[in-house]
């Protein structure tokens, strides 16, 4: 089956001589969650630009659902719905107008029925008759939403959706993601807040400079690059890590009252089991112990670190 | 063809008209009269016929050609220029519409409006002065004609300017002053023999003649003329979109 989304060898050079992305592969299954994460800058709202049709590639091919976008452009992007990050709306038309219109300039018959549950869903029913220029800032991310949903895509583009929400409309937000996605929507979203991703995506890519730098499983990803700590709070503070522990790269807090540990699922250090029983040869005694897993944000943070 | 969104966009652009009543379609009725105070009733008492057509009805075509070309541009630049200064033009870069169904819908909207209101000050005129219209369907052409061609120029426009500021610039250093020396208030046989010749340099005045010959059947050049300057026009306008869009100039940087 064709990927819902096929980037290959895609870059852009922008006027100014800018390269904000440099030979971008990158494939999208069907029906996936996949979250691009990548600092200010990176290239992510260039990519997603580049795939609906906003911005001109300099070189490279793109298809969505085995379309190519400048051939198949119709259909291409007939597919794809889009929630830009910056809030951009028509301030005197109405809620439901502006919903209605985007669904008549992707093609699609007028649709009432469809248009009112989409408003119920995004709460925004109450508002259907206001003028958007009257809405909160929260209020005016539904409309976007709703305008992307409004002709039915197949698959939708989520650009930093969750800056500036409240805790209410992310919720309600990640909780319609997962409806769509259910009902077969191919979703890519990019965000700064990484536990999104990190609860939300299948997949996870990373872009830095304009580069894919890694795209996994997030599942592997954690499990791969993830790393854990563990934490002993001991009975009788240390001087120095006993010689017979050297091997473990132990820190002993500044107080000696705190070891940590720190291993991943990869390390070529022995694992907890034969800590703990050195520490009881030893003879060190612990009054504590918690173990901690690092997060995807911290595991993007190393990567971005490193590639830079 | 998209025609669910030719007519989205269309109904929208209408529906901003319907919403700014009082300055699209009042203020160009109000600023005609004034026109007819002034021109038609304090100067035209002074100046007899022209052509042997009495200088109040004389001006009629004119009048209308500057509110029809001043309404057409400032209508299609204002309509594509928004979008892009608010943003929301990303929703219409996205959207499965081609080239010529965006030119359609908006140039579209822009000429029915700027053909009403040259309609709306045609009825106005008649209560000043006695209209009677000779050739009432090449009036009706010319109207339309001039309307989509300088729609299509607002439009280049309205894509070209990154500011507000430019979006007025043309308008007024350059469509104000052709239409003046134009000869929309007067027959261009009665200027000094340079000016004359400037003035045809002024496509305007090939729009003015032609209309007014389907007033009054008599024209400054032949009917053939001005038809054929309008067209050229037209088709520059044509051919410059299509550039801009196959480039995506200003669009899709």
């Amino acid at each position: 089956m064709q990927p819902a989304i096929a980037i290959s060898g895609v870059s852009k050079t922008y006027a100014s001589g800018f390269n904000a992305l440099k030979s971008v592969d990158l494939d999208i299954k069907h029906g996936e969650i996949f979250a691009l994460l990548g600092p200010n800058g990176a290239g992510k709202t260039t990519l997603i630009s580049i795939v609906c049709g906003i911005v001109n590639r300099s070189s490279g091919t793109v298809s969505v659902n085995g379309n190519d976008i400048d051939r198949d452009y119709r259909m291409a992007r007939s597919l794809i719905g889009l929630v830009p990050q910056e809030l951009t709306v028509e301030s005197f038309e109405t809620v439901r107008s502006a919903l209605t219109f985007s669904r008549g300039l992707f093609g699609k018959p007028a649709n009432p029925a469809l248009i009112e549950q989409i408003l119920k869903d995004l709460s925004l029913w109450d508002k259907r008759d206001a003028k958007i220029i009257t809405l909160s800032g929260g209020m005016k991310r539904r409309v976007m939403i709703g305008k992307a949903l409004a002709h039915e895509p197949k698959i939708l583009f989520l650009d930093e959706p969750s800056a500036g929400v409240d805790v209410e409309l992310r919720q309600d937000m990640w909780a319609m993601v997962r409806r769509l996605r259910e009902s077969g929507v191919t979703i890519i979203l990019t965000t700064h807040y990484i536990e999104e991703a990190e609860e939300m995506a299948d997949r996870v890519g990373v872009i830095n400079r304009g580069e894919i730098v890694l795209v996994e499983n997030k599942e592997e990803l954690m499990r791969k690059l993830g790393r854990k700590q563990l934490r002993l709070e001991l009975r009788h503070p240390l001087d120095a890590v006993p010689q017979a522990l050297a091997g473990y790269g132990l820190e002993l807090s500044a107080d000696g009252g705190t070891l940590t540990y720190t291993y991943d699922n990869q390390s070529e250090r022995p694992g907890v089991a034969s800590l703990l029983r050195d520490l009881v040869t030893e003879g060190i005694a612990f009054r504590d112990l918690d173990t901690l897993n690092s997060s995807l944000e911290e595991i993007f943070v190393n990567l971005v670190r490193k590639a830079s | 063809m998209n025609r669910h969104a030719i007519w989205a966009i269309y109904r929208v652009e209408m529906a901003r008209t319907v919403r700014t009543l009082l300055q699209s379609v009042v203020s160009p009725v109000i600023s005609t009269s004034l026109y007819f105070v002034v021109f038609g009733a304090a100067i035209g008492s002074r100046i007899d016929q022209i052509d042997g057509v009495s200088y109040g009805a004389f001006i009629v075509p004119g009048l209308i050609m500057l509110s029809l070309l001043t309404q057409s541009i400032s209508n299609a630049s204002f309509g594509i220029y928004f979008p892009k200064f608010v943003g929301t033009i990303y929703e219409l870069l996205s959207a499965p519409v081609s080239y010529l169904e965006i030119v359609i819908a908006y140039v579209g909207a822009a000429a029915t409006k700027s053909t009403a209101i040259g309609l709306i000050i045609l009825a106005t005129s008649s209560l000043f002065v006695p209209l009677h219209i000779e050739h009432p369907f090449w009036m009706l052409a010319f109207l339309i004609l001039t309307a989509v061609t300088f729609s299509l120029f607002g439009f280049i426009i309205g894509i070209w300017a990154g500011t507000f500021e430019q979006l007025q610039l043309v308008p007024l250093l350059i469509v104000t002053p052709l239409t003046f020396l134009g000869g929309s208030f007067y027959s261009i046989d009665m200027l000094p023999g340079i000016w004359r010749t400037i003035t045809l340099f002024s496509p305007v005045v090939y729009l003015v003649s032609g209309f007014r010959w389907a007033f009054f059947g008599k024209a400054d050049v032949s009917l053939g003329l001005s038809l054929g300057m309008t067209l050229a026009f037209l088709f520059a306008c044509v051919a410059v979109i299509a550039w801009i869009f196959r480039t995506g100039y200003r669009l899709r940087t």
